[in-house]
């Protein structure tokens, strides 16, 4: 039986999935994530839908959000979940590299739980996803309904 | 974007031992963050809506509300109800940092809009621990809102 992932990470960005997977992995948090590589495919995880019909049911612990992502960007998947009844609840971090301010007004007037700038350079990011990994993952208490990662 | 380096913590804990243990965790970063301290729900809506002794208070959101539930004259439950139900506070982050271990508590506040809920570890050290690694997160990795917020 396939254990439910507790943390979902929506990045199209080939490094940047790689660097936040090492970041994690510095807490054992990486074998927790499922990645998904756009919005669309982000919604059918959540919904189960498509080649997620079959995952085991449940909420990830937490959503790690990229907003600019091809089908469906990052703005739209929040509202979506932030809209649906059995979804709302689910902690949703947009992690991005948009410093652009209607971004971070947006997000949070959808709904969000927290927003990270990623960092440029390169240890500053996996410290920074790295911190983020622990709060979410380790710290905080999803609702029910949730997986959590194990440290 | 943070125009302005420096961004509060609020504080909304009537426990004293609570509260020397969370400053104390706070304090442990090198990014001296202004926390401000109120002792009941009805203190911590007069510090947000700059009402009572807070009414000569400078503009602006704090970065996080630290919200604990079970607490005199409102509680925070009933706290973060307000917040969340109003246009220029809703953005603001709160999080829930409470000894309840009841579903209910957990449930309600992620109905409310809670950004996050943290139960207080029982043992000292891990108190601190959990408090430390919070503020790591929310007073140096997460971008808050703007501090002043248009209804949108």
């Amino acid at each position: 039986m396939e254990r439910l992932k507790s943390i979902l990470l929506a990045e199209d960005n080939h490094m940047d999935v790689e660097l936040t997977l090492e970041a994690l992995g510095r807490h054992n948090l990486a074998n927790e994530v499922e990645v998904v590589n756009d919005g669309a495919e982000a919604l059918e995880y959540l919904y189960r839908r498509g080649k997620f019909s079959s995952r085991p049911a449940g909420n990830p612990a937490v959503v790690l959000l990229d907003i600019k992502m091809p089908k469906v960007n990052g703005l739209e998947v929040l509202k979506e979940i932030k809209g649906d009844p059995n979804l709302k609840m689910m902690p949703v971090v947009v992690l991005t590299s948009s410093r652009e301010e209607s971004d971070l007004i947006r997000s949070y007037n959808l709904g969000v739980n927290a927003y990270v700038v990623k960092p440029l350079e390169f240890e500053e990011f996996v410290t920074a996803v790295s911190r983020l990994g622990v709060f979410w993952a380790i710290i905080n208490e999803p609702p029910p309904g949730s997986s959590r990662g194990i440290a | 974007m943070r125009m302005d380096s420096i961004r509060s913590i609020l504080l909304a804990e009537d426990n004293q031992m609570d509260v020397e243990l969370t400053l104390e965790a706070l304090g442990q970063h090198i990014f001296a963050n202004d926390v401000v301290v109120v002792g009941d729900g009805a203190e911590a809506l007069d510090y947000l809506r700059r009402n009572g002794k807070y009414a000569d208070r400078q503009e602006g959101n704090p970065a996080v509300v630290l919200l604990d539930l079970k607490m005199p004259k409102v509680d925070g439950l009933k706290v973060l109800k307000e917040i969340k139900g109003d246009v220029s506070l809703r953005t603001i982050p709160v999080v829930v940092l409470t000894s309840s271990r009841e579903e209910k508590d957990l449930v309600k506040s992620y109905q409310l809009g809670v950004n996050a809920y943290v139960v207080k570890p029982v043992d000292f050290h891990d108190f601190v621990e959990a408090v430390s690694k919070l503020d790591v997160f929310w007073a140096i990795v997460n971008e808050p809102p703007p501090a002043r917020v248009n209804a949108g």
